[in-house]
């Protein structure tokens, strides 16, 4: 007989066990409809690899992990999908999560597995990777993925694996029916785990108050090895921790798993899924739920497919809704109560317990409390909690963090035994998800933080960027400047000059073809052009700010006083050229021109001179009207500046010549 | 020398005080040249710390922009009860670091947020223009020039920095609401739970009513 530990505290509240244990575990059936949560209580949830109207097979994959602590979702049964939606599910919040409801057809059809009896001969990486694609989560509340506990290797060996079939909370019989039913099983599942594991000694630890069970535990295990050890009964003697310590007389410190101090522990649900996993093939697809209370008529335990709303399973129990006082998933001190019976039972759906009020009472309204002490007495987490529960009120997160809130396991027990009747476990849930909450909002601060700063260096470069552009572009404009002035001043200057000396001479050469008038128009057309570019010139430089300005505007002057002065001679050449009207040819016509000439003279001769005045009158008005048609056109179509110039000229000329004429013909008229 | 100590013990004990005190004296000087601390990295270091405390919304609403230029004010003298995403619990914490006394929120720089909320854009109406991006202080919008933008919540600090630079309206401030992932456990009701003092203390009590009368 192995010696046990015990533990700190704990209570001895009415069992009720009984109830449901009159009767063998009875199949609950195929109900119409099975919804299958996509999240477990812990990790992420699960992605969908089927569609709206696809036909399923029992134990067919239809969602898939989609991270490490993470669990697939298989069809419990086969049927046709029926959606994918938000569904109410068993959370004490009552808040909706996605699932996949399946419309079952009844004919329970499998998809094709198969397992091994061999399992000794596997790879330890192939049992767990079929632990994980059988979507086994620990059975025993948390719902915690059994692959990634079994695979995470903790930095001590494991020493002892631990079996949970302590069972402690009332009215739950769930593992009792199954390790009496199934103990053969239980033990296979248990052997796989300890070929995983390797540890030194493996116990199944059961309360006291299960002797049918203990006896057929010991009977299955016999010359296993595996021990089968009786503990006290105490609530909560179940819990890990407290296992653990009445076990092996270990405590886990305080915010570490028991892979700390050499121990696993697992659920007897899970060894049994586990075996149905690597010998049958079969993933987890259904599990064992007590349904008790008052208010069904037989309280009993039901294996039930995974998916199955609570409520089928409560009519197959003969539920009485009228006498119900709550729907409470879980057992009366560690339970919570669901507003709405249509929600699933899931992984870890131990229990369901439907009282009479005369049964579980509404808590009366809570009183102060007396510092009695009776609440430290019974933790069996060696807690504070009254001390907890000042600072909870006061919400003094540092101090609850110094008093080890976080070891608090929500058993219960404190407010069980609590005078006052203060729902004490309540102040705990609440400081833990607020504390929690504020680490989470530190955390998202922090990476805020981190992001403003990087936002601000950011800015910061690109103006620092933006500011050695500026300062490359002006010194680029600073060396540019001694460039442009050396351009306009020195070798330039005289290649312009070359330039100009080079027009010169050939407007020289070709003076003798090009007739006087010709080229003065030139000079002024092309004076006008340079004065437009140095103007252009002069405006851009000022724009920019350059220190060219004056030098600019000196050479715009010098440009404007050459254009004065080739207008005035052009001026001055046509006055010449009126003065001197039989100013002759410069070149030798050819011989038909002269002719013709000589002809029109002839012509004009026989004329008298106020006609030959009037017809040249005519014809001069007549070109003035041409010109002055050319030159709107020109405007009109915005042509080259130049020749707007030489219109503009050549209409002041023919002006000129018009009033010259009329004189001359008032003077004929009056002689 | 030794004679001449020892026949006059007071001027040995003198000398040896004067020795002292150099020496002492040579080590303070040395240490304050070496060792001070005047100047900025205290005021930096407060300044992180409060920085530390403030919710990191960078909204400006305390008429800083950011977080950290404020806590630099804080440290240098600023009152501390003008971060309204902070709340009152925000300041209470700032005045137990700082050791002063909590003040009541000052309401001209905002109320006190009482639930998260997220930028959210209505993205048929938005238009590409950038500029909510470029007011973003954390960088928590996404688009480019003439393409649709959108907010990633998660990162969003709820400054609310966005939505005044839209030209098109299209951007809204939207409540987190909870959901099964949010969701935490509420402390219970005061009413029906506890009353926190004992019950005849409490008015209205027939103690009460006769310590009145």
């Amino acid at each position: 007989m192995r010696r046990t530990f015990g533990f700190h505290g704990g209570i001895h509240p009415p069992q009720n066990k009984q109830q449901s244990l009159r009767t063998p575990i009875a199949d609950a059936g195929i109900p119409p409809e099975l919804i299958l949560p996509l999240s477990q209580p812990i990790g992420a949830p699960a992605s969908p690899v089927v569609t709206v109207g696809e036909h399923v097979r029992k134990g067919q994959l239809i969602a898939t992990a989609r991270d490490f602590v993470s669990v697939p979702v298989h069809a419990s049964t086969s049927g046709t999908i029926h959606a994918i939606e938000e569904r109410l599910v068993a959370h004490p919040s009552g808040y909706p999560a996605p699932c996949i409801v399946i419309a079952t057809d009844g004919r329970d059809e499998w998809v094709e597995h198969s397992g091994t009896a061999d399992y000794e001969a596997l790879e330890q990486a192939e049992l767990i990777q079929m632990i994980r694609d059988a979507g086994i989560a620990g059975m025993g509340g948390a719902g915690f993925p059994s692959a990634v506990k079994l695979s995470v290797t903790p930095d001590t060996p494991i020493a002892t694996l631990i079996i949970n079939g302590a069972e402690c909370e009332p009215y739950i019989t769930a593992d009792d029916v199954l390790m009496r039913e199934r103990a053969a099983q239980l033990i296979e599942g248990v052997k796989i785990l300890r070929q995983l594991l390797a540890p030194t000694e493996t116990l199944i630890g059961v309360e006291d108050n299960k002797p049918q069970s203990i006896a057929a535990l010991r009977a299955a295990a016999q010359g296993t090895g595996i021990d089968v050890v009786a503990i006290p009964t105490r609530y909560p003697s179940g819990g890990e921790n407290q296992l653990i310590e009445s076990l092996t007389g270990k405590q886990v410190p305080s915010g570490e798993l028991p892979s700390r101090i050499g121990v696993i522990c697992q659920n007897i649900g899970t060894a049994v899924a586990i075996f149905d996993a690597v010998v049958q093939g079969r993933p987890l697809l259904s599990r064992v739920t007590t349904v008790t209370g008052d208010s069904v008529r037989e309280p009993q335990n039901f294996r039930v497919l995974i998916g199955t709303p609570m409520r089928y399973l409560l009519e197959k129990a003969g539920y009485q809704a009228e006498s119900n006082n709550r729907l409470i998933v879980g057992g009366p001190l560690m339970g919570f109560t669901v507003p709405d019976a249509g929600v699933p039972i899931v992984k870890t759906t131990n229990c369901l317990l439907v009282p009479t009020a005369a049964e579980l009472p509404t808590p009366p309204p809570a009183q102060a409390c007396i510092r009695c002490g009776v609440c430290a007495e019974v933790c069996p987490a060696s807690l504070l909690p009254q001390q907890l529960f000042w600072f909870a009120q006061g919400k003094e997160f540092e101090k609850l963090e110094d008093h080890n809130l976080f070891d608090c396991i929500e058993c219960g027990a404190c407010a069980y035994v609590c005078p006052s009747r203060i729902p004490l476990v309540q102040y705990y849930r609440s400081s833990m998800a607020e504390i929690r909450q504020l680490r989470r909002d530190q955390e998202q601060a922090m990476a805020s933080r981190l992001r403003f700063e990087a936002h601000q260096q950011r800015l910061e470069r690109t103006e620092a960027e933006k500011e050695a552009r500026r300062s490359a572009r002006k010194q680029a404009a600073a060396q540019r400047v001694p460039a442009a002035e050396n351009q306009s001043e020195a070798d330039p200057i005289q290649a312009a000059i070359a330039r100009a000396n080079a027009r010169k001479a050939a407007q020289r050469a070709d003076v003798a073809t090009t007739s006087a008038l010709n080229t003065l128009e030139r000079a002024i057309v092309t004076t006008d052009t340079r004065l437009a570019t140095a103007t252009a010139k002069l405006d851009e430089a000022k724009a920019r700010g350059s220190d060219l300005v004056e030098a600019l505007q000196a050479g715009v002057e010098k440009t404007r006083a050459k254009l004065a002065a080739a207008q005035r001679a052009l001026h001055d050449y046509q006055q010449s050229q009126r003065a001197e009207p039989a100013n002759p040819a410069p070149h030798d016509a050819t011989q038909a021109v002269l002719a013709k000439a000589t002809a029109a003279r002839a012509l004009e001769a026989a004329l008298s001179p106020a006609d030959k005045a009037r017809a040249d009158l005519a014809t001069l008005q007549q070109r003035l009207r041409q010109t002055q048609d050319s030159l709107a056109r020109s405007r009109r179509e915005g042509d080259a500046e130049k020749v707007i110039v030489a219109l503009e000229a050549s209409v002041v000329r023919l002006s000129e010549k018009i009033s010259a004429t009329q004189q001359y013909l008032n003077t004929l008229k009056e002689t | 020398m030794t004679d001449f100590l020892t026949q006059y013990p007071l001027f040995g004990a003198l000398l040896a005080l004067a020795g002292l005190a150099a020496t002492f004296g040579a080590l303070l000087g040395y240490t304050a040249e070496k060792l001070d601390t005047a100047g900025t990295p205290v005021v930096d270091a407060v300044a992180q710390a409060i920085n530390n405390l403030l919710p990191q919304t960078q909204c400006g609403q305390c008429g800083y922009p950011g977080c950290r230029p404020y806590a630099e004010a804080i440290a240098g003298g600023e009152a501390i009860n003008k971060c309204p995403p902070g709340g009152a619990a925000g300041i209470q914490a700032l005045a137990t670091l700082l050791d002063v006394e909590p003040l009541p929120l000052d309401e001209t720089h905002g109320a006190a947020k009482t639930v998260p909320l997220v930028a959210f854009i209505r993205e048929d109406e938005c238009i590409g223009c950038t500029k909510c991006i470029v007011a973003c202080p954390v960088d928590a919008i996404l688009g480019a020039a003439k393409q649709m933008h959108t907010v990633i919540s998660a990162l969003c600090t709820g400054c609310d920095l966005c939505v005044e630079p839209c030209p098109v309206d299209c951007i809204d401030m939207i409540s987190q609401g909870e959901s099964l992932q949010t969701w935490r456990w509420r402390l219970p009701d005061p009413v029906r739970g506890n009353a926190g003092v004992i019950a005849t203390d409490s008015p209205g009590s027939a103690v009460s009513r006769d310590r009145a009368a």
